[in-house]
């Protein structure tokens, strides 16, 4: 039972890491209709910066604490995520407005290229760690209920809690705030928003930039977990089935659907990996989310796809 | 001048529905087939055929088949590198457990092969659509990548299921050298591609066409979209299967599954775009584009930087051709979203009334 719990409650922070990369997805979509291929090189490109900036700002500036240092990367990593988004709406989606899908996904596909060749030239290509002062030891808890207790990993409780804070904080962003209702409005509709005068080419800007910061955070807290390197750019790979199971256009989707991709994942490698030689967990979750598409195709939280002749 | 249909009358059926209608395109045509057959080996070099021929037509032959599949069904798939892995490695096992098995029945029988695999997968294509599909149809690409992997079986209990194959034939003769690698893959390519054209212009092709344009109405027009759509994939994965054992037997020789990674589906699905969605044409251009563009630039920038007067190291070079892959492909989608094959067909628009415009 221990052990179920243990398995249990690493998958939900598992989920949690996977639902901050598909947010980034999920928010891109909604807002222009766009299948974010990019969003993995984007997490690469923001952890390098990220990376790279915490290394360099202690021998630039003299500042010697880590807490400074690591705020002041993550200012000028979030100062190139901005210019990452800008650039990518002023070059490329500015031109491809109301092309087919596929199009637009072959474009971030391409921009993905394009990112990972940039990030790696500008910021080196070598393996680097994100030191954010996450403590690493592993504690018990729930002693007193089961024998030896339950053991939770304190880095990946961290990681879980600081990604908790950021979709509230999104959530805050886009409930209270006029550019976060400016954002739904879009999301809605984009003609009748275009009609009521919110200009597009600024949301779709702003939309990218938030995406921007949402792979700075997915990418800090993967590269303080993995080491930052090439492989991280995969990500989203692993993320892609939370997006599809969560429904492409639902924020409360990308996280619950991390959760049971989390969780399943975990489960599965545990206690089905043994029989078949182990290592499923990755098209595991793509099955699953496969079942569950088979029941509601456009995801558990999507809006329904209604077909007209 | 040249380029006229004028005083080309049809007097039969037959001869309106032929697949090159104008003359001149039937010469061009013949002209082009009797390049490659006869004037190529004259020219090209070992290193040109190795390098940028076979890998080219192979590539072409796969970007047959997903243009099937994703241009003229509509059906996006990035789940063309677990095809032609299941080709690659059925055939494998065919020709490895059956002694003296020839090549060719190896190749379809790993073709049918992906066939089943492709219909495996295509299953969800019956309740999911578009991105949705596009993202589900990486469950058979990560499938394939550890089944390959873990199943020891499937590779002849091989370790990290690397294989090799030697001793190839065909019709008796020695497959060897450059040449004959180049000419089987031209055979192979040229006789599917004949087969491809005709069906997409058959009933079943216009079903496909009719479910991409529009599947609720071509449904209510009494088209199946079941029947439609699984065959589309049963005959775009059995094209890519035989692509992928190509691939494996002819230009590899020795592959481990991590050959056909997602990388290369992705790959083959650029060259759709690239090349122009629904033109049996496209896939030739774009694969042309795909595969010769990295060659390009990997022989094209140590230059540049060598005119420039600064070194630049292999992992720069390698940066720097993502780079400009990527940008390549991003501006190519903006000036010409509908591939090459588009500006192709502009061209024969303008060759026609060339000189005169008016």
């Amino acid at each position: 039972m221990a052990f179920f719990l243990e398995t249990l409650l690493g998958g939900l922070m598992a989920g949690m890491l996977y639902s901050l990369v598909a947010l980034g997805f999920v928010l891109i979509f909604k807002a222009s209709g766009v299948f974010n291929f990019a969003q993995g090189a984007m997490v690469l490109f923001g952890a390098l910066s990220m990376a790279r900036f915490s290394e360099w700002i202690p021998q630039w500036t003299g500042v010697d604490s880590l807490l400074m240092a690591n705020v002041l990367a993550f200012a000028m990593a979030a100062v190139v995520m901005f210019a990452v988004a800008w650039a990518v709406e002023y070059l490329v989606l500015r031109h491809l407005v109301n092309q087919e899908g596929a199009t637009l996904l072959m474009a971030t596909l391409g921009i993905a290229y394009f990112l990972e060749g940039l990030g790696q030239t500008l910021f080196g290509s070598s393996i680097y760690k994100i030191d954010i002062g996450m403590p690493k030891d592993p504690v018990f808890i729930l002693e007193g209920m089961f024998q030896g207790g339950v053991l939770v990993n304190k880095e990946d409780f961290y990681a879980a809690l600081i990604a908790a804070a950021l979709v509230a904080l999104l959530t805050v962003f886009f409930q209270k705030t006029s550019t976060g209702r400016a954002l739904r409005a879009v999301a809605d509709d984009h003609q009748a928003a275009q009609s009521i005068g919110i200009p597009l080419n600024r949301i779709w800007v702003i939309v990218w930039c938030v995406a921007g910061i949402v792979a700075l955070v997915a990418g800090m807290i993967w590269g303080s977990k993995l080491g930052v390197q090439f492989s991280l750019a995969t990500v989203a790979l692993r993320a892609l089935p939370v997006v599809i199971l969560g429904g492409l256009t639902s924020v409360p989707g990308a996280i619950i659907g991390g959760l049971i991709i989390g969780v399943g994942e975990k489960l599965s490698e545990v206690y089905l990996g043994g029989y078949v030689g182990g290592g499923i967990e990755i098209w595991f979750a793509y099955v699953l989310a496969l079942g569950f598409l088979l029941i509601r195709p456009q995801g558990l939280f999507g809006e329904k796809i209604i077909d007209r002749v | 001048m040249f380029y006229r249909e004028n005083g080309q009358f049809k007097t039969t059926y037959r001869a309106d529905q032929q697949i090159l209608p104008i003359r001149q395109d039937r010469i061009v045509m013949a002209l082009l087939l009797v390049f490659a057959v006869a004037v190529v080996p004259m020219l090209a070099t070992d290193y040109f055929f190795r390098a940028i021929l076979i890998p080219f037509l192979i590539m072409s032959l796969a970007a047959l088949g997903v243009n099937i599949l994703v241009g003229y069904c509509g059906q996006i798939s990035l789940g063309s590198g677990a095809f032609m892995a299941v080709g690659a490695y059925g055939a494998y096992n065919f020709f490895v457990r059956i002694p003296g098995l020839p090549l060719i029945p190896a190749l379809v029988l790993g073709g049918l092969c992906a066939t089943v695999f492709g219909i495996l997968f295509g299953l969800p294509s019956l309740r999911v659509k578009g991105l949705y599909l596009a993202v589900a149809t990486l469950a058979a690409q990560f499938f394939s990548d550890w089944m390959f992997l873990r199943i020891k079986w499937l590779t002849n209990d091989s370790p990290s299921g690397s294989v090799s194959v030697s001793d190839l034939q065909v019709f008796g003769l020695p497959i060897d050298s450059a040449l004959s690698k180049y000419w089987l893959c031209l055979g192979v390519l040229v006789m599917i591609a004949l087969l491809a054209k005709n069906l997409v212009r058959s009933a079943v092709g216009r079903e496909w066409m009719a479910i991409r344009d529009m599947d609720v109405a071509a449904a209510v027009i009494g088209i199946r979209p079941m029947y439609a759509k699984l065959s589309a994939f049963a005959v775009s994965s059995f094209i890519v299967g035989v692509a992928g054992g190509l691939w494996a037997f002819v230009y590899l020789g020795a592959w481990e599954p991590a050959a056909f990674s997602v990388d290369i589906s992705f790959r083959l699905l650029f060259m759709v775009i690239i090349g122009g969605m629904g033109s049996i044409l496209g896939g030739f251009l774009g694969a042309a584009f795909i595969t010769l563009l990295p060659i390009a630039l990997s022989q094209i920038l140590p230059a540049l930087a060598g005119l420039a007067g600064f070194e630049i190291s292999t992992a720069g070079v390698s940066h720097a051709e993502l780079m400009i892959f990527g940008g390549l492909i991003v501006w190519f989608l903006i000036v010409e979203p509908h591939g090459l094959a588009k500006l192709w067909s502009i061209a024969k628009q303008k060759l026609r009334l060339w000189p005169f415009p008016h």
